[in-house]
C-alpha cells in the first residue's frame, strides 16, 4: 500500500454517472415500490415463536395461524432451526387480549409444543409517531452535520460532504427497497451511523485536500484531490476493514435480531467509503476550489 | 506531544484504573456502596415486558362537562339570570341559549379574568373554557368548549390518578423493580423486567374496575332512571341508575372460600360512610335484588335476605380462585379515572434475552480478536500499542456505563462492537501520518511529534460527526436504539481519551527508548 499513486480522478466522470444512475433507480424504487416497513412503523403484531417439537413444520404453523382470523398473516423462519416469526396487522388492544387467546387456540390446535420468545405489538398511532420521529432524527442529524461542516470548512466542502451523505442515504434506502428489506427502529439507528461514518470518512480526505491546497499553489484541484485521496488511502482502507470486521462479526454471530441492523451498516460503510472518494471530491473539482477559496476564507 | 510530566502520567493512570474498576465491579461482589455500580440490562437482554398505555379521556370529558353544566346552571340562577336549553353537544361542548338582554352580562361573567365559573390562567393567557356565541333568530346560542390548556389540565389530572392506580396494581402483583413513568399527558409507560408472561398484568391494567351496587328494578323495559345491563353470559336485566354504593367506599377486599356454598367469593370491608349507606339500603331493600356491577357488566345480583349492618359483605359470582383474586386486587387498588388501552407492547422471554447476551458477547469477542490480529499484522509493535489502547478503551467504556448505571441493550452491545472497529481509526490516522512525516524528517521524535499534531484536527472533526449522529439518536430514539446511541457516543469519548493519553503515552515511552532504530514504524 506504500507510495500509491492510483489515478482515481480519471474515473470521476464514469463513477459520477454510475452514482447518478443508482440514485435515479433508488428514487424510482422508493417512489413506486416503497420501503417494507416492519411492525415498528406500520403497526401490527410480531411474534417470535420457538417450536419445541421438530415435527412441527412451517406449513402447519401457517395453517394454524390462518385459522385464527388475524387478517393477513406471514410466517417465516427466523435464525435457528425451529424458530419462526409471525407477523400480522392486528394490533394489541386490551379488551381482546388476543395474545393470550392466540396461545390458547394454538395450544388447542397443535398442542403445547411451542413458546413465545418475543411479542411486539404496535398500535397505529404509535407507529406513525415512531416513523415521524425516525424521519426527524435523520433529517436533524443531516442538518446538524451540515452546520458543523459549514463552520469547519468552506461552503464548497460542505456541499461536497453533504452530497456524499445524501448519496449514501438514498442509495442505501434504494437497496433496502430493492431487497424488500424490513425497516424497523434499529434500521434508523443504522442509517444515522452510516451518515456519521460517511461524514467521518469524507472529513479525513477533505482535511488533507485543504492542507495540500495550502501547500501547493500551482497544482489544480483535479490533481490535488487525487493526491489527497492517495495519501489518505491506507487509512481509508484500514479503517473500513476494521469496521467491517466488527460488523461482520455482529452479522454472523450476533443473532437473528441484529442481522438486519448489521447488514444495513455493512452496506452503508461500503457505500460511504466509495462516496467519500467519488462524490465528495468531484464536487470540489466542479466547484473549482483553489488555494484562493481557503485563503480568502481565512483572511476574513 | 510526546512529552508527559510525571504528574500527568500518574493522573492518567489513576483515572484509568478508577474507571476500569467499575467495569470489574460488574463481575465482583462488593459491599462498598460507591463501587457497587452495575450496568443495568435492558428488557431485551434480561427479558421482560414494555407496555405503553394510553388513557381514553373522552368519558372523563363528558363527566366533567355534566358536572360543569349543572354548576353553571346554578351559578346563573343565583345571579338571577336564566339562560335555558342547556345541553351537551358533540360530546365536547356545553351549549345553552341566552336572550339578547342578558347576553352581555353572561358573557362578562364567563370571560372576566376573575371569573369564578370559568377560571383564568394568567400564565397561559387562557380560560378553562373557550366561549363562543352565535346568533340564531332572535336568541343567541352560547357554547363552552375546553380550551387547549383546560384540556391539558384535565388530562394531567386523570394521568396523575391513573398512574397511582397502575402503580398499586403492579405492586400488588409483586413483580421486581417495575418502572412506571408518565409519557406526555395521556400515556403511562410500564416496564416490567423479568416478567415472562404479561397476560395477567395486561388483563389487570386494562380494567377500569368501576364497581357499583345498584338495585334491580321490576320493569321489563328501560325507562327514565334505569338502564339495561347484561351478565357475563349475555342475559339482560333492567337496573336502576341510582348508585347505592361504589368501589370508592371499599377499604379492603380479599378472595375467600365460602364454607356453606363451597364457592369462591370476594369478601370486602367498607369505610364508615359506605357501611352506613349499605346498612340503610339493605335495611329498606330486604327482598329486593342488589346488582353488583363492574365496568358495566353485572357480576351477580343476589337477593337481600337481611340487612347488612356491619360494613362487611361478600360478592358472589361465577369465580375461579384466580378470577376472585384478580377482582379483589382490582377492588383494593381502586378504579381508574378512565379506560386505558395498550398502544404498544414489547415482550421478550428470558431465554431469548440470555441468547441475545450470549450472541452479543460472542460477536464482541470475535470482532475484537479479528481487529486485534489485523492491527498486529499491519503495525506490529504499534499495532500492539493500539490494541492495548483498545482494551483500555473497552474497560473505560464499560466503566463509564457502570458509573452512570446506564442501561445496556442488544443494539447497545452492537454499539460497543462497532466502537471496537472504529476506535482504531484514530490510531491509524496518527500512524499513517507519522509514516509520512518520517519520510521528510530525520529526527524520529520530531516526526512522531508532528504526526500527532497534524492529525489532531482531522481526528476531532471525524469523531465529532459521529458524535453528532449519536447524540441526536440518543435524544430522539427510544428503548433499545437509545442504548445503541449511548454506547456509540460514550465510546467516542473514551476512544479519544485512550488514544490521546494511553496510546500516546505508550508510543512516547517506546519511541524515546528506541529512537535509534532504523525502521521504527
Amino acid at each position: 500500500m506504500e507510495n500509491k499513486n492510483i489515478p482515481f480522478n480519471k474515473f470521476y466522470k464514469r463513477f459520477n454517472i454510475l452514482s447518478l444512475l443508482l440514485i435515479l433507480i433508488s428514487l424510482i424504487l422508493l417512489i413506486f415500490k416503497g420501503l417494507n416497513y416492519g411492525v415498528d412503523f406500520k403497526g401490527g403484531t410480531l411474534i417470535e415463536l420457538r417450536s419445541l417439537d421438530k415435527s412441527l413444520n412451517i406449513s402447519d404453523l401457517r395453517k394454524s395461524f390462518n385459522n385464527l382470523n388475524l387478517g393477513d398473516v406471514t410466517v417465516k423462519k427466523f435464525g435457528k432451526e425451529n424458530d419462526y416469526v409471525i407477523k400480522f396487522e392486528k394490533k394489541q388492544s386490551i379488551e381482546e387480549n388476543f395474545i393470550e387467546n392466540i396461545k390458547i387456540e394454538l395450544t388447542n390446535d397443535i398442542g403445547k409444543i411451542f413458546e413465545f420468545r418475543r411479542v411486539e405489538s404496535v398500535g397505529p398511532k404509535v407507529s406513525s409517531e415512531l416513523l415521524k420521529s425516525g424521519i426527524i432524527a435523520i433529517a436533524l442529524s443531516l442538518g446538524a452535520m451540515l452546520i458543523y461542516i459549514w463552520i469547519r470548512f468552506e461552503w464548497q466542502f460542505s456541499l461536497g460532504a453533504i452530497s456524499a451523505v445524501f448519496h449514501d442515504v438514498i442509495i442505501t434506502l434504494g437497496f433496502f427497497s430493492l431487497l424488500n428489506f424490513e425497516i424497523n427502529l434499529s434500521i434508523v439507528a443504522a442509517v444515522l451511523t452510516i451518515v456519521g461514518y460517511s461524514m467521518n470518512d469524507t472529513v479525513v480526505i477533505f482535511d488533507r485536500v485543504r492542507e495540500n491546497l495550502k501547500k501547493y499553489s500551482d497544482i489544480k484541484i483535479y490533481e490535488i484531490t487525487n493526491i489527497s485521496i492517495n495519501e489518505t488511502l491506507s487509512r481509508t482502507i484500514i479503517t473500513s476493514i476494521t469496521t467491517l470486521l466488527a460488523l461482520l462479526s455482529i452479522f454472523i454471530f450476533g443473532g437473528a435480531i441484529l442481522k438486519g441492523f448489521s447488514f444495513a451498516m455493512i452496506l452503508g460503510v461500503i457505500v460511504g467509503t466509495y462516496s467519500s472518494i467519488y462524490i465528495a471530491n468531484p464536487i470540489l473539482v466542479k466547484l473549482n476550489v483553489s488555494q484562493k477559496t481557503i485563503i480568502k476564507e481565512e483572511s476574513e | 506531544m510526546l512529552y508527559f510530566s510525571k504528574l500527568k502520567i500518574i493522573s492518567v493512570l489513576i483515572f484509568t484504573f478508577l474507571i476500569s474498576f467499575f467495569t470489574i465491579s460488574n463481575f465482583v461482589n462488593t459491599d462498598n456502596k460507591f463501587f457497587k455500580r452495575n450496568i443495568n440490562l435492558g428488557l431485551d437482554l434480561q427479558g421482560g415486558s414494555y407496555l405503553l398505555l394510553e388513557i381514553d379521556n373522552s368519558p372523563v370529558v363528558i363527566q366533567k362537562l355534566q358536572n360543569k353544566l349543572s354548576s353553571i346552571k346554578n351559578f346563573f340562577k343565583d345571579k338571577g339570570l336564566k339562560p335555558n336549553n342547556f345541553k351537551i353537544i358533540d360530546n365536547n361542548k356545553i351549549s345553552f341559549v341566552v336572550d339578547e338582554v342578558s347576553l352581555d352580562n353572561i358573557l362578562s361573567l364567563l370571560n372576566d379574568k376573575e371569573s369564578e365559573i370559568n377560571p383564568y390562567f394568567p400564565r397561559f393567557k387562557t380560560h378553562e373554557f373557550d366561549v363562543k356565541e352565535t346568533k340564531v333568530l332572535s336568541s343567541i346560542n352560547v357554547t363552552l368548549q375546553y380550551s387547549e390548556y383546560g384540556l391539558v389540565l384535565l388530562k394531567s389530572a386523570s394521568q396523575e390518578q391513573a398512574i397511582e392506580i397502575v402503580r398499586r396494581r403492579v405492586d400488588e402483583i409483586g413483580t421486581n423493580e417495575p418502572n412506571i413513568l408518565k409519557r406526555g399527558n395521556d400515556r403511562i409507560l410500564v416496564e416490567l423486567p423479568g416478567l415472562d408472561n404479561p397476560d395477567r398484568i395486561k388483563n389487570l391494567l386494562g380494567r377500569t374496575a368501576n364497581l357499583t351496587f345498584r338495585f334491580v328494578t321490576q320493569n321489563e323495559e328501560e325507562s327514565f332512571g334505569t338502564e339495561r345491563l347484561s351478565y357475563e353470559d349475555g342475559s339482560e336485566v333492567i337496573i336502576s341508575k341510582r348508585i347505592i354504593l361504589s368501589g370508592d367506599n371499599l377499604i379492603d377486599a380479599q378472595p375467600r372460600m365460602d364454607n356453606q356454598s363451597n364457592q369462591t367469593v370476594v369478601s370486602f370491608n367498607l369505610d364508615r360512610v359506605g357501611a352506613k349507606k349499605f346498612a340503610r339500603a339493605t335495611s329498606s331493600g330486604v327482598g329486593k335484588r342488589l346488582a353488583i356491577i363492574l365496568d358495566g357488566k353485572i357480576i351477580s345480583a343476589p337477593n337481600i335476605v337481611e340487612p347488612i349492618l356491619g360494613g362487611a359483605g361478600q360478592i358472589t359470582g361465577d369465580f375461579t380462585f384466580q378470577s376472585a383474586t384478580d377482582l379483589a386486587l382490582l377492588l383494593r387498588s381502586g378504579a381508574l379515572p378512565a379506560p386505558m388501552n395498550i398502544i404498544e407492547e414489547r415482550t421478550v422471554g428470558p431465554d431469548l434475552g440470555q441468547d441475545s447476551i450470549n450472541a452479543g458477547i460472542l460477536s464482541l469477542i470475535i470482532g475484537f480478536v479479528l481487529v486485534v490480529l489485523f492491527m498486529i499484522a499491519k503495525y506490529k509493535i504499534f499495532g500492539a500499542i493500539a490494541n492495548v489502547t483498545l482494551i483500555t478503551n473497552l474497560f473505560l467504556l464499560i466503566g463509564v456505563l457502570s458509573l452512570f448505571e446506564a442501561t445496556l441493550t442488544l443494539p447497545g452491545i452492537a454499539g460497543i462492537i462497532l466502537t471496537v472497529g472504529m476506535a482504531v481509526d484514530a490510531n491509524v490516522l496518527i500512524y499513517e501520518r507519522i509514516k509520512e512525516e518520517i519520510k521528510s524528517e530525520n529526527n524520529k521524535i520530531l516526526a512522531f511529534d508532528s504526526g500527532y499534531i497534524k492529525s489532531k484536527t482531522t481526528i476531532l472533526d471525524a469523531n465529532i460527526t459521529t458524535l453528532i449522529a449519536a447524540m441526536i439518536l440518543f435524544i430522539l430514539g427510544s428503548g433499545p436504539v437509545k442504548g445503541f446511541a449511548l454506547t456509540l457516543g460514550v465510546g467516542i469519548l473514551t476512544t479519544l481519551f485512550s488514544v490521546y493519553y494511553i496510546a500516546r503515552l505508550l508510543t512516547a515511552l517506546y519511541v524515546i527508548k528506541n529512537k535509534h532504530k532504523e525502521k521504527l514504524i
